[in-house]
C-alpha cells in the first residue's frame, strides 16, 4: 500500500511539474508566481473535496453519495445570490474578501449542517431515498437561486454569473490564504479521526459496542465536511455545471479511484490516497485541458461527463450502498 | 372534478390573454384593430403554448411512468430533454441552413434514442429498489446534458444553447409555436391506446397473457414521449417536473385507469404551466421569470414531499 501511495505521489509530482513548466513564454518572474498561486488553489480544493467525500462516504456507509450530490454547490450559489440580492452589487463589491469569505463559509457550514442532519434523519435506513432527496433538493435550491437571480437587476446579474461559475483563472492571494487557514486545520483534524473512522466503518452497532458512539463522531465529521467543502467552494466557486441537474461528481471520482488504487479499509491509507487521486485529477486535468488540448470547455464540464458515467457504472455494476 | 378543472383553466386563460406589458382590455377588442392584432399574434399563441405544452408534458410523464413501472420518472429530466437539445445542437452545427422541420425531426430522433437508451439501462436494474430508477434517470440526463454543454463550449454556441435549456414563453408568437400542435396530436394518440397502456402497467407477462402486443404498445409509447419532449424543447425549451408531479397527484385521486386519469392529467398539467407562466409574468413585471424556473421551484419541492411522505408505493 505504501508503495502505491508513493506511485500516486510520483504521478502527482509529474503533473505538477508539467503544470508549472510547460509552455513557459513570457517573463518568468510574472508567470511562475501566477501559476504557483493557481496550483496552490487547485491542490487545496482537490484535497479538501476528496477528503470530505471519503469522510462523508464512511459516515453514510455507502460509496456513491457525495456532499456535492446533496446540493452543496447549489447552496453556495444561493448564498451568493442572496447576498447580492440583499446588499445590491455596490454593497457586494464593497465587501472585503475577508468579510465575503467569512459570511459565505458561515452560511454554507450552517445551512449544510442543517440540511445534512435533516436528510440523514429523514432517510435513516433508505440510502436511495437519501440520494434522490439530495439531488432533488439541489435542484430546488438551484431553481430558487435562478428565481432570485431574475429579481436582480440585469447588470448586476452579469457580475453574479462571473462569480458563480467555477474556473481556476482568477485566484485572489488573500482568499487563498484564508482558505488555507481553514482547510489545513480541518485536514489535520480529519487525519486525527482516522482510527475512529475505521471503527465507525465496521457498522453503527459494532462501533457503539466498541466504545465509539456513532452519533458524536458523526457530528464532528459533518462539521469538518462542511468546513472543507465550504472553504473549497468559497475559494473557487461552485464545482458544478451551470444550471440544474446533479452537481459535480469530482469527489465521487476521486474517492472511487482511490478505493480502486489502494483497496483498503484503513483511513490512514484511504485519506491520503483520495487526496492524491483528487489532486492528480484536478492538476492533470487542468494541464491537459489548458496546455495540451487547448480546449475552451471548463474542466468541470468534463469532470461532470466522466463522473456521471462513473456514477452510472458504479450503480449498475455492484449495487453499492 | 373535470368541470372544476376546466373552469379554472378558462379563468387562467382569460387572465393570460389580458396580462402583459401593454395594456389590453376586453372592450378594446371591439374598437381597436391593433388590440386585436396583439391578441392574435402574441397573447393567444402564448396562452395556447402554455396549455398545450403543459398538457402534453403531463400526459407523456404518466406514460413514461407506466412504461418504466416507476412513479418517480419523467422524460424531460431523464435524458429525453437533453437528448433533444443535443439533436438541435448537432443539426445547427452540421447543417446551419436546415429548415425548422429538419431540426424538429433531428430533435425527435435524438430524444427517441435517448429514451431507448434509458429504457435499456432501467431494464438492467433490479426491481427491488424503486428509487434506483429515478436516480439512474437523473444522472443519465445529467451526463447527456454535460455532453451538450461540452459541444456548445467547443463550438461557441453556449449562449444559443441557454434558450433550449431553460423553457420560457416570452418569445412565443404566431407562427412560432404551431409545432406544439404536433405534440398535442401525439398526446391524443397516446390517449387512444390508454387501455392498452393500463394493461401494460399490470406487468409485461400479465399483459402478454391477456393478448396484448407488448412490443408494439411500448414502441408507440416511447415514440409519443419522444415527439412531445422534442417539440416542447424546440419551441419553448425544457420545462422540468411537470411530467413528474402532475401524474403523481392525479394517481392519488383516480387510481391507475389511464383512460379516466389522462384527461385530468392533461388538464392539471395545462393549469400548472399556464399558472406558472402567469405568475412569472406578474412577479417582476415588466420583466419576466422564465416559466421553467417557476415550475422547477414548485415541482422540486412537491417532488421532495412526495418522495418522503411514506412514498414507498413507487
Amino acid at each position: 500500500m505504501a508503495q502505491r501511495l508513493a506511485w500516486l505521489a510520483l504521478a502527482l509530482a509529474v503533473c505538477t511539474a508539467g503544470y508549472m513548466g510547460l509552455g513557459l513564454t513570457g517573463p518568468l518572474d510574472f508567470i511562475l508566481p501566477f501559476r504557483a498561486t493557481k496550483l496552490a488553489a487547485l491542490l487545496l480544493v482537490a484535497v479538501a473535496l476528496a477528503v470530505a467525500t471519503v469522510l462523508f462516504q464512511t459516515l453514510t456507509a455507502n460509496r456513491i453519495l457525495t456532499p456535492s450530490l446533496m446540493g452543496f454547490d447549489a447552496l453556495y450559489v444561493l448564498v451568493l445570490t442572496g447576498m447580492i440580492y440583499g446588499s445590491g452589487v455596490t454593497g457586494y463589491a464593497g465587501l472585503s474578501a475577508l468579510a465575503l469569505f467569512v459570511i459565505n463559509l458561515g452560511a454554507m457550514a450552517g445551512l449544510g449542517l442543517l440540511i445534512f442532519t435533516g436528510l440523514m434523519r429523514l432517510a435513516r435506513r433508505d440510502m436511495m431515498r437519501l440520494v434522490l432527496s439530495g439531488i432533488v433538493l439541489g435542484m430546488s435550491i438551484s431553481a430558487l437561486s435562478q428565481f432570485l437571480q431574475r429579481l436582480i437587476d440585469p447588470s448586476e446579474y452579469q457580475l453574479l454569473q462571473a462569480v458563480s461559475f467555477a474556473r481556476f483563472t482568477q485566484v485572489e492571494p488573500l482568499l487563498l490564504g484564508l482558505s488555507a487557514l481553514t482547510i489545513l486545520p480541518a485536514l489535520v483534524l480529519s487525519w486525527r479521526l482516522r482510527h475512529r473512522l475505521d471503527v465507525l466503518a465496521l457498522g453503527r452497532e459494532t462501533a457503539q459496542s466498541l466504545g465509539e458512539p456513532p452519533q458524536r463522531l458523526q457530528r464532528q465529521a459533518l462539521l469538518l465536511i462542511c468546513v472543507l467543502v465550504g472553504s473549497a467552494t468559497a475559494l473557487v466557486g461552485p464545482f458544478a455545471s451551470g444550471g440544474g441537474g446533479p452537481s459535480s461528481f469530482f469527489g465521487l471520482i476521486a474517492a472511487a479511484f482511490a478505493y480502486r488504487a489502494t483497496p483498503s479499509h484503513r483511513h490512514a491509507i484511504l485519506l491520503p490516497s483520495a487526496a492524491l487521486t483528487g489532486a492528480i485529477i484536478l492538476v492533470g486535468g487542468q494541464l491537459v485541458m489548458e496546455r495540451v488540448l487547448h480546449l475552451a470547455t471548463p474542466l468541470t464540464v468534463v469532470i461532470e461527463l466522466i463522473g456521471g458515467a462513473t456514477f452510472l457504472y458504479l450503480l449498475l455494476k455492484r449495487r453499492a450502498a | 372534478m373535470r368541470l372544476a378543472g376546466l373552469a379554472v383553466l378558462t379563468a387562467l386563460a382569460g387572465l393570460s390573454l389580458f396580462l402583459g406589458v401593454s395594456d389590453l382590455r376586453p372592450a378594446d377588442l371591439l374598437t381597436d384593430p391593433e388590440a386585436r392584432d396583439l391578441l392574435w399574434i402574441s397573447r393567444l399563441p402564448r396562452t395556447m403554448a402554455a396549455v398545450l405544452a403543459g398538457a402534453a408534458l403531463a400526459v407523456t410523464g404518466q406514460i413514461m411512468q407506466v412504461l418504466a413501472r416507476n412513479r418517480f420518472i419523467e422524460p424531460m429530466t431523464a435524458g429525453a430533454g437533453s437528448s433533444a437539445a443535443l439533436g438541435v445542437l448537432l443539426t445547427t452545427l452540421l447543417a446551419p441552413a436546415a429548415a425548422i422541420w429538419v431540426k424538429m425531426a433531428a430533435a425527435s430522433f435524438a430524444a427517441l434514442l435517448g429514451s431507448l437508451g434509458l429504457m435499456a439501462l432501467i431494464r438492467r436494474l433490479p426491481p427491488t429498489d424503486p428509487l434506483l430508477v429515478p436516480l439512474v434517470a437523473l444522472v443519465y440526463g445529467g451526463v447527456i446534458g454535460a455532453i451538450v454543454t461540452f459541444a456548445a463550449y467547443q463550438t461557441d454556441l453556449i449562449q444559443y444553447l441557454g434558450t433550449w435549456l431553460t423553457g420560457e414563453l416570452s418569445g412565443v408568437l404566431r407562427g412560432r409555436y404551431e409545432l406544439l400542435w404536433l405534440a398535442a396530436a401525439a398526446t391524443v394518440a397516446a390517449w387512444a391506446i390508454a387501455d392498452r397502456l393500463t394493461l401494460l402497467s399490470l406487468g409485461e407477462d400479465t399483459a402478454r397473457s391477456l393478448g396484448l402486443n407488448v412490443q408494439l404498445v411500448t414502441a408507440a409509447g416511447v415514440v409519443a414521449i419522444s415527439v412531445v419532449t422534442a417539440m416542447v424543447v424546440v419551441t419553448v425549451g425544457a420545462i422540468p417536473f411537470v411530467g413528474l408531479v402532475v401524474p403523481n397527484l392525479i394517481a392519488r385521486s383516480t387510481g391507475d385507469n389511464l383512460r379516466r386519469a389522462l384527461p385530468l392529467t392533461a388538464l392539471t398539467g395545462a393549469i400548472l404551466v399556464l399558472g406558472a407562466d402567469i405568475a412569472g409574468r406578474a412577479v417582476i413585471a415588466p420583466y419576466e421569470v422564465p416559466v421553467a424556473t417557476m415550475v422547477a421551484l414548485a415541482g422540486a419541492v412537491t417532488f421532495l414531499v412526495l418522495l418522503n411522505r411514506g412514498a414507498g408505493r413507487a
